[in-house]
């Protein structure tokens, strides 16, 4: 399983990584830890004709305090956001979900940017930052602008990014302390999540349950009227139109939904 | 006369193996890894496989792909009509369900290869294939047991059916089987398509010489049997072909003889005149390699309502994929073990091979006696609900009794030695039983989300069978160097199964020679051209015995010519094990080794060691689930086994092959399945989709020790490597059952999937 | 392209495509073999090696990604000079607890544990068995791959020679 060929250029700065997409055809990709692009490739399911890596640029790694905010470079990889003590403690949620993704070795190499552009609604990091209410900041030839995680994710492994522009950062609000949730169902370890629940401060979003990761809205609603963890969890699954595949169909989809949302909302972790 | 020192003896004893520095430091070499001079130069073979399951090919257009960067020649089955075709193994099957190495005028399968294209670089193979430009007419594809009995369409117009061949014969039933019986539960059951998926795909190369004989590296489990498959497919005389078989990365029975691919790789080193490789993709080695198990089993079991079952019928329909491969005889092994432990006073089975277009089924770790062990696990299960009695205790009451004079089960086989009560007895100790049916009985009282679930299996099986005619055998040459080194020749073909080890063990307890000093050789039919391979679990009981004879029969030869060479009666002669020498009784320096011995004149027999019959390990093995009642989530926490394959040589080895071996067999029950659509559209057609268990989803095992010995060969030893399997696979489906029982659920069949548990909770009613 | 890294503490300079993968440069322009590749969805494992000291499938990685870097294989965890039939406490752990039968995922599965132990120096055998999700066995069904595991972590407990010195691979 080899990709089709491409070329390939070592972006020296995102100023740069911008300057190169902008030069070349629609068809040129970033490359930041490859493992959402280069699997894709490697069945030819996509086909670019040049990757401009930015996997080395140390100005989209890392993970510091902008007031209320953590910051989180655009290529950090999941293996740091998931041991940095600054996210522990302060979006405990963003560390779990990290450390949920794939397994060790995809962990070192795919990144934060990397899996949020890439929008798949089964993966952990979307559902993440969709329940923690982050921002993502988008860079382009026409600028820099951001993005709400609400915003971001506009249908089926599509984004709010535009062509020409790069996911430089995610902004997540510091919430040490607060309790929250998060249920990923699988049927072995390492797969996508079947359902995938995360919940905190009253925001509750769900992976494989739409063509993007979604509020469980109805449910939200419950719990800001008042509801307790069971009576909001029972509306998980209202306005939800999940797919049925070999794993679950809609019905037992929208179940799990129910049952994970309960769990997520009394903290449960698992 | 050999003098072995019991207390001493390296048999029985935990030896590190000799094959692990070489693997754990600069790795095993595989089919894509061998380096031979002959291999130059070699061009890399493609395939164009159809991504259809059933149509008419109505034209191939090379011409893009032909002129493609790198592409050294593209070619479709009019280039191959030289070859043979595969015509189904047995007399009795459909005649008209005959393969080719590429397709012909139709494919029966995604996946089926159908034209071959061939580069320069391995790279430029995969930019090539897309290029070539396949025109499909599609036919109704076939896909499950209803549609391929029902014969409204068919996946051999020529064949009138898509029924290759039956075993037993149903029409002879005895419709008053279970007169008498004053409960009888009858119910259709999955035994589901699993992939044997072993980490290493199919790969292989191939070089012709001056002398027009073909050498052949490729990844198999028994070079002879392969040579002799690919002879075969290729229109030869075994003796044109030599196989060499490089390390092979697991095979559980989908590496037997030849797959098609490999007659197509060594036409187009012919064709090309210059050495040719293959290695497929995984995507390839899912979809075509064969694929395991497959049956729809009806069972129907019929007893008193105090316990004593009375009667089982076991009706079996087999899918063999598109094209028949070993599958197809397989129910013959599984009716051959109907009965299983049981003493059942009316038994019958019977069953169907039908074709379907999807991946040809083979045989998988097992082949054919797992399927046989989860029917009668499962009808025995169902029995006990319905006359709510405990499982174990339904065993204990019919389980046979003990035996060590061989007993006939009434289907064919020939047990030689068992006792199964003393399996269950000793698993339901080690596993605490009692305190598990206490911990349950608290949970359900509570109504707690998370179940407890105990489920118990008892198993015997057939190993050694022999595939030949003839009573089973195995050959070994031993030979003692001048150098005091030893090898040993042998007909097996270990792939894992720490042979090099085994065999060094057993010679070296003869021969007085360190197993350090002792090299194995196999898999290379110009050395070795007789042999059975690896699998069945015949290769201690046979290929070992033969080493353990040949290094006895070299001591007596050896005793011959030290009599000459010391001038002494071979009866005053004494072999000193310690020494490797023969000393002369009252002259202590008259002595001479085996080395020494070697110097003078080569010192080696080769021997051939012919088993009475097949042999019949036997268990019990006993699951602990955790299931997750809201979710369906299944949690497998315990397996507890019993697995009794007589004398252990080598306690190391034998615990990795029932560690292997149990967890396929709980994969199947709760984890693994090959899917396809209504179209035959394979959808667990990559390591993604298909859910291969992971470290995650097992426990460590619990192994208990027993060990009845066999009188059929020396050692006392029966087979091991499958028992695992058939053994787990049973006990994990009805420990998941048994969690949910009390909420009226009596089956969920395999994979006990979180949907399936949803659904049974959701609709018990359905499952009774 | 020119890449230039480290491969088993050795400087290396090729020439090689883009799409060229690092599990493909390894074995087929370097001859280090040992990597296996035995799926195509960056699943099972078997390629896995080190880089900068942290586990990486390599079939998921192109060669070009590892300009600059330090790849290190199972043929180098053992310094080169070392002597003859020396093993890493990891590597002596596999073979002493019968971790591997066909050996064909065993090169994947001893890194992604050495790097596993490098990160975790004492883990829990549940934490062994989540920490090699990425890697899958045939044949040994994990008992005795994850006693293997437990066995090397106390063995580098007891500073067994040649341990790896634990590696800043992760840093925030």
């Amino acid at each position: 399983m080899i990709p089709a060929p491409f070329d390939y250029v070592r972006a020296s700065s995102v100023d740069n990584a911008l300057e190169l997409l902008a030069g070349h055809d629609e068809d040129a990709k970033l490359l930041a830890g490859g493992h959402s692009l280069l699997p894709m490739m490697k069945v030819r399911l996509v086909m670019p004709s040049t990757l401009i890596d930015i996997g080395g640029l140390d100005e989209l790694r890392g993970v510091t305090v902008d007031g209320d905010d953590l910051v989180i470079g655009g290529a950090t990889p999941h293996a740091v956001v998931a041991a940095s003590e600054l996210v522990r403690s302060d979006a405990p949620l963003l560390a779990h979900s990290a450390g949920q993704v794939g397994d060790p070795q995809v962990r070192h190499r795919g990144t934060i940017g990397g899996s949020l552009a890439h929008a798949d609604p089964a993966a952990d990091l979307p559902m993440a930052v969709v329940a923690l209410g982050a921002t993502l900041e988008l860079r382009g030839p026409d600028g820099a602008r951001r993005v709400s995680a609400d915003d971001f994710f506009t249908g089926y492994f599509e984004t709010a990014l535009q062509p020409g522009e790069l996911l430089t950062a995610v902004r997540v609000p510091r919430r040490p302390g607060v309790t929250w949730g998060y249920q990923k169902f699988t049927r072995r370890a390492n797969d996508w999540a079947v359902v995938g629940v995360a919940a905190i401060a009253g925001r509750v979003a769900m992976a494989n349950m739409g063509a993007a990761p979604i509020r469980a809205r109805a449910a939200e609603q419950a719990l800001a009227d008042g509801a307790d963890a069971a009576a909001a969890a029972a509306l998980a699954a209202e306005g939800t139109e999940p797919g049925s595949d070999m794993h679950a169909d809609a019905e037992f989809r929208q179940h799990l939904a129910r049952v994970l949302t309960r769990r997520a909302l009394n903290g449960e972790v698992g | 006369m050999a003098v072995t020192s019991e207390d001493m003896s390296i048999l029985g004893t935990r030896v590190l193996r000799s094959e692990d520095p070489r693997f754990l430091t600069t790795g095993g070499v595989y089919a894509e890894d061998v380096v031979d001079e002959r291999l130059a130069g070699a061009c890399h073979v493609f395939f164009v496989r159809s991504p259809i399951a059933h149509a008419k090919v109505a034209g191939i257009d090379t011409s893009e792909a032909a002129a493609a960067p790198g592409v050294l020649g593209v070619f479709t089955a009019a280039d191959l009509a030289d070859l043979p075709p595969i015509r189904p193994m047995l007399p009795s099957m459909n005649k008209a369900m005959t393969a080719s190495v590429l397709a012909t005028d139709t494919v029966r399968f995604v996946g089926e290869p159908v034209a071959i294209v061939v580069t320069e670089e391995r790279y430029q193979g995969e930019d090539a294939l897309e290029l070539v430009d396949v025109d499909y007419d599609p036919l109704p594809a076939v896909v499950g047991f209803d549609a391929a009995l029902a014969d409204e369409n068919l996946v051999f117009a020529d064949a009138g059916t898509n029924t290759l061949c039956k075993f037993g014969d149903a029409g002879k039933f005895d419709e008053h089987l279970f007169g008498g019986c004053e409960v009888v539960v009858s119910r259709t059951i999955q035994n589901q398509r699993v992939a044997p998926a072993p980490m290493e795909v199919r790969s292989g190369a191939a070089v012709w010489g001056d002398d027009d004989r073909l050498t052949i590296w490729f990844s198999n489990q028994g070079a002879q049997g392969s040579r002799a498959s690919l002879a075969g497919l290729m229109g030869l005389k075994p003796d044109q072909i030599r196989v060499i078989t490089p390390d092979v990365g697991g095979a559980f029975g989908a590496k037997f003889g030849a797959d098609p691919e490999y007659a197509a790789m060594a036409w187009v080193a012919r064709r090309l005149g210059r050495p040719a490789r293959w290695t497929e993709t995984r995507y390839d080695n899912l979809m075509a390699m064969s694929h395991g198990r497959a049956q729809q089993q009806q069972v129907t079991i019929g007893g008193s309502r105090d316990g004593d079952i009375q009667a089982y019928r076991l009706e079996v329909v087999q899918d063999c994929g598109g094209y028949p491969r070993i599958a197809a005889f397989l129910p013959s092994m599984t009716l051959l073990m109907t009965t299983g432990t049981y003493d059942i006073a009316r038994a019958e089975s019977a069953a169907t091979c039908v074709v379907t277009n999807t991946t040809p089924v083979g045989a998988y770790r097992g082949a054919g006696r797992p399927e046989a062990t989860a029917a009668i696990e499962r009808a025995v299960d169902l029995f006990a609900a319905e006359i709510g009695m405990d499982p174990a205790e339904v065993r204990r009451r019919n389980l046979l009794a003990p035996f060590s004079e061989p007993h006939q089960n009434g289907f064919g086989a020939l047990y030689d030695s068992g006792d199964y009560v003393g399996a269950l007895d000793k698993v339901l100790a080690a596993a605490g039983y009692d305190e598990l049916r206490r911990e349950q009985a608290q949970r359900r009282e509570r109504g707690d989300v998370v179940q407890l679930g105990v489920g118990v299996s008892s198993y015997v099986e057939i190993t050694g069978a022999g595939m030949e005619a003839g009573e089973p055998h195995e050959n070994a040459t031993v030979e003692v160097h001048p150098d005091g080194t030893a090898t040993i020749l042998t007909g097996t073909s270990p792939h894992g199964q720490g042979h090099a080890t085994a065999w060094a063990m057993l010679a070296s307890e003869k021969l007085g020679i360190d197993v350090d000093k002792i090299t194995l050789k196999w898999g290379d039919t110009d050395l070795i051209p007789e042999g059975g391979g690896t699998g069945g679990s015949r290769s201690l009981q046979q290929g070992g015995a033969a080493v353990q004879q040949a290094s006895e029969e070299l001591i007596d030869l050896a005793r011959q010519r030290a009599a000459d060479a010391l001038e002494a009666n071979p009866d005053d002669l004494s072999f000193d094990v310690d020494n490797s020498g023969f000393a002369v009784a009252g002259v202590p320096d008259a002595t001479i080794s085996l080395a020494q011995l070697a110097e003078r004149e080569q010192l080696l027999v080769r021997t051939v060691f012919t088993a009475p019959g097949a042999t019949f390990p036997f268990g019990a093995h006993l699951a602990v689930v955790d299931v997750d009642t809201e979710t369906g989530k299944v949690e497998l926490r315990r397996m507890v086994t019993v697995d009794d394959a007589g004398f252990i040589l080598n306690p190391l080895l034998a615990e990795g092959q029932r560690h292997g071996g149990i967890a396929q067999g709980a994969a199947q029950a709760f984890v693994e399945e090959v899917v396809y659509d209504d179209d035959g559209n394979p959808l667990t057609a990559s390591l993604a989709d298909y859910p291969f268990v992971s470290a995650t989803e097992l426990p460590s095992f619990e192994l208990v020790d027993m060990a009845t010995n066999t009188t059929y060969n020396p050692l006392g030893v029966k087979g091991i490597g499958e028992a695992g399997t058939i053994g787990a696979t049973p006990a994990v489906q009805n420990a998941v059952v048994d969690a949910l029982s009390h909420l009226g659920v009596r089956h969920v069949d395999m994979p006990t999937t979180p949907q399936r548990i949803y659904r049974a909770l959701a609709h018990p009613e359905e499952s009774k | 392209m020119k890449l230039e890294l480290t491969v088993n503490g050795a400087a290396r300079s090729d020439d090689v495509e883009p799409r060229l993968l690092l599990v493909h440069y390894l074995r087929d322009v370097l001859g280090l073999r040992a990597a296996n590749v035995g799926c195509d969805t960056t699943s099972c494992g078997a390629c896995t090696v080190l880089v900068d000291g942290a586990s990486v499938k390599s079939c998921t990685m192109l060669a070009v990604q590892a300009a600059g870097r330090d790849v290190t294989t199972v043929e180098g965890l053992v310094p080169a000079g070392s002597p003859e039939g020396e093993l890493h406490p990891v590597q002596r752990a596999f073979r002493e607890q019968h971790g591997l039968q066909c050996g064909f995922c065993t090169p994947g599965m001893v890194m992604a544990s050495v790097s596993l132990l490098a990160e975790n120096p004492h883990p829990s055998e549940h934490q062994v068995r989540e920490g090699l999700e990425g890697n899958f066995c045939r044949c040994t069904g994990y008992h005795n791959i994850v006693a293997a595991v437990l066995a090397a972590a106390d063995a580098l407990d007891s500073g067994g020679a040649h341990a790896d010195p634990a590696s800043q691979a992760v840093q925030a």
